[in-house]
């Protein structure tokens, strides 16, 4: 699955179109994601004018990248808030770890953050004897199955009642088997409850956070967040660097985005914003803050204006409920942190081409994900980017392993094609070649795999070009 | 730790080299949802949203929430109410439990969490002012205060609020402008729109997952 080293997509691609079970419960839960934005953000006229000033909130914020979170550092750092940095996951891992061995800790209690996922912090942190436990409940559940989340809001989407009954029986001491949502509910609520009593560390993500005035913003609808980062004495934040803002003012559109699209909803259940640890007086609250803000390749994506758009993702999945690649193979398929198209332009550019850059490939263009994108990413154009960058056969690719596709073969073949798109008289003889053999060439290699499951065109008798000088171009 | 801070200086040297290209940012008009003038109307939109998400609301004049707060505590046999001392309601609830024996009892939250926190973790319920309201997106706002920390509105399995009409704007962009927000700029701000609640089997909508099972909203006009 996700993080192995040798990872054969085609295989799980094949394997995920074969488990009946796995498609019905994406299709289901993702026709079911979509419906739900489309009630909340229903009005196609607002919705794009919420999505345009999403767009310009993150593209300015983009260009002000270094101010901006130096301002953050220093206003969290007047509020009480320790920042470290971390160039790589490994390092952001240690900062945790440091953390934890600061203050003796051994239990974790953990919110969602999909930035913990790309550092497979609880991996390491269970190498090295700590405890870490999700609490969101979709988390719960595929951290007791011991598989990483499949859909970056709704980790369990993969698994139906059924399943996740199963689980439960068969990963938690004394509950036998039931279907009932409520009692499922009920066992989860009960356990976790105990460990965010008894928990040394409670670990977050975040949302947004806000430079004027060093706060964190926190979305969620369990509680769960509130619960790890009010009640354990050290709260840990981890936030991938480009999620800053300039200013509170900037919040609600994004927050109105984020919350239509990833499910739904006009708002969550809590908003939670964190300006520091306990101040003198107050009764509760952590009395340490930490926030790690990882960069993992974004400050690296930044150079480039097309590719950084990359950046201006806020993480609210609902381009992986309109891929018809996703809806069909679901996320473990990608064998990524990221899946469906969002994961497809990050991962390779986090990652290198040569090791990710098959993911671009999954993709049939059909501009799904670029129509909804709160954010106005521009996917489709960045994955034919990417796919470039893959043969490079300009030799001018900049994003890590560009070219690891590129042949001496299939290079030849372009530069011959290009030489008879603009020369008149190899245009003619290439014209002439398939009118005469196009129509026997062997389906063997590549054109065998093409047309396994399409028909292949037939070339006419007379070019387009040759009927067009026969018969004249109507102007109509 | 030199390595620390040389992490630091890498990354903001290529942010710094990186941001140079300045990509072109496009003007978008603000997006303010229209404001909605009248205040019937507006505390409307609040109860008629807010209820839509299983929050329970109570509509009440004056102190008349006080003897509907006793009279729900009665009816679910809730075995107590943690509020916090010093604030706008905690006068009116101690004149109106007091010698009064057939209900929970009131519970004030007077030491550090460290203290205090198995017993917020068996009560029955918590109650809290709050700042405000939002009508068009259905959500109070909180500021935590010493007086009522944090977990007051988290951990009990009921939590009660009280709203001001009076402060019930149209918009998150709105209330941040009329409590001067970017200024005060709290610890710890919440908005809540709900009981606490989850999708994440079969996304069936389940209520009380990790926080509140329950919000019973008094809107005091
Ligand atoms: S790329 Fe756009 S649609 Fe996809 S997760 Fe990011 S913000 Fe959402």
């Amino acid at each position: 699955m996700a993080s192995n080293a040798k990872f054969n997509f085609k295989k799980s691609i094949t394997d995920a179109l074969a488990d009946k079970q796995l498609r019905a419960n994406f299709k289901f839960a993702t026709d079911a994601l979509r419906g739900k934005r489309l009630a909340v953000l229903s009005d196609p006229e607002e919705t794009l004018h919420l999505r345009k000033v999403g767009n310009a909130i993150k593209r300015k914020g983009l260009t002000q990248l270094p101010q901006l979170l130096e301002k953050l550092e220093a206003k969290c750092q007047e509020n009480g808030i320790i920042v470290h940095w971390a160039e790589t996951t490994a390092e952001a891992n240690e900062i945790v770890l440091g953390i934890m061995e600061k203050h003796s800790g051994h239990k974790v209690v953990k919110g969602k953050s999909m930035v913990s996922e790309e550092m497979h912090l609880n991996k390491f942190l269970e190498d090295k004897g700590k405890l870490p436990l999700e609490t969101d409940l979709g988390e719960y559940i595929i951290q007791l199955n011991h598989e990483p989340p499949s859909h970056i809001i709704v980790p369990a989407v993969h698994k139906n009642r059924k399943q996740i009954a199963q689980i439960f029986a068969d990963n938690i001491p004394g509950v036998s088997y039931t279907e009932d949502t409520t009692e499922l509910l009920a066992i989860a609520r009960g356990k976790l409850r105990e460990h965010y009593r008894t928990a040394d560390i409670g670990l977050s993500g975040v949302n947004f956070a806000i430079a004027e005035s060093g706060t964190l913003c926190l979305v969620e609808n369990e509680g769960n967040g509130r619960m790890c980062t009010t009640v354990p004495p050290v709260h840990v934040a981890l936030m991938g660097l480009e999620k800053v803002v300039e200013k509170l003012e900037d919040v609600p559109p994004l927050y109105r985005l984020l919350c239509g699209s990833a499910t739904g909803q006009r708002i969550t259940t809590y908003f939670n914003m964190i300006k520091g640890p306990r101040k003198a007086g107050e009764k509760d609250g952590p009395k340490e803050v930490h926030l790690v803000i990882l960069d993992n390749g974004r400050s690296k994506i930044l150079a480039d204006t097309q590719l950084r758009q990359t950046l201006q993702c806020i993480r609210c999945g609902t381009c992986l409920n309109h891929c018809p690649v996703y809806t069909r193979i679901g996320g473990h398929a990608y064998g990524s942190t990221y899946p469906g198209p969002i994961g497809e332009i990050l991962m390779p550019q986090v990652e290198g081409l040569d090791k990710k850059g098959m993911l671009p490939t999954a993709s049939s263009l059909c501009n799904a994900c670029e129509e909804v994108c709160p954010v106005m990413i521009p996917i489709p154009n960045l994955i034919r980017r990417l796919r470039d960058e893959s043969y490079d056969m300009d030799d001018d690719g900049i994003v890590k392993g560009h070219g690891y596709k590129k042949n001496r073969l299939e290079t030849m073949v372009w530069k011959g094609w290009k030489l008879t798109q603009v020369n008149a008289t190899c245009n003619k003889l290439m014209l002439l070649g398939v009118q005469i053999f196009g129509n026997m060439l062997p389906k063997v290699g590549p054109l065998k795999a093409w047309t396994s499951v399409r028909t292949a065109p037939k070339f006419a008798r007379q070019s387009l070009k040759d009927l067009a000088k026969k018969e004249g171009i109507r102007n109509e | 730790m030199s390595n620390v801070n040389s992490s630091r200086d890498n990354i903001f040297t290529r942010l710094k080299a990186n941001t140079a290209a300045s990509a072109h940012v496009p003007e978008v008009d603000a997006w303010v949802p229209a404001p909605i003038t009248d205040k019937k109307e507006r505390v409307a939109k609040f109860v008629e949203l807010m209820s839509a998400m299983r929050t329970e609301v109570h509509q009440v004049k004056g102190d008349e929430w006080v003897a509907k707060l006793q009279e729900i505590m009665a009816e679910r046999g809730l075995k107590n109410l943690v509020y916090g001392q010093g604030t706008d309601i905690s006068k009116k609830l101690e004149a109106a439990w007091k010698g009064k024996k057939d209900i929970g009892p009131l519970v004030p939250w007077t030491q550090d969490a460290e203290a205090f926190r198995d017993e917020l973790f068996e009560a029955g319920a918590g109650i809290t002012t709050t700042m405000g309201g939002i009508a068009e997106a259905a959500a109070m706002i909180l500021w935590p205060s010493p007086e009522e920390p944090r977990m007051l509105s988290l951990v009990p399995p009921v939590h009660f609020a009280v709203v001001k009409a009076d402060k019930i704007w149209t918009s998150f962009a709105e209330a941040i402008e009329a409590l001067d927000w970017s200024a005060k700029s709290p610890t710890n701000a919440l908005l809540i729109s709900g009981p606490s609640k989850t999708a994440d089997i079969e996304l069936i909508l389940q209520f009380g997952v990790h926080g509140p099972t329950d919000l019973i909203v008094f809107v005091v006009d």
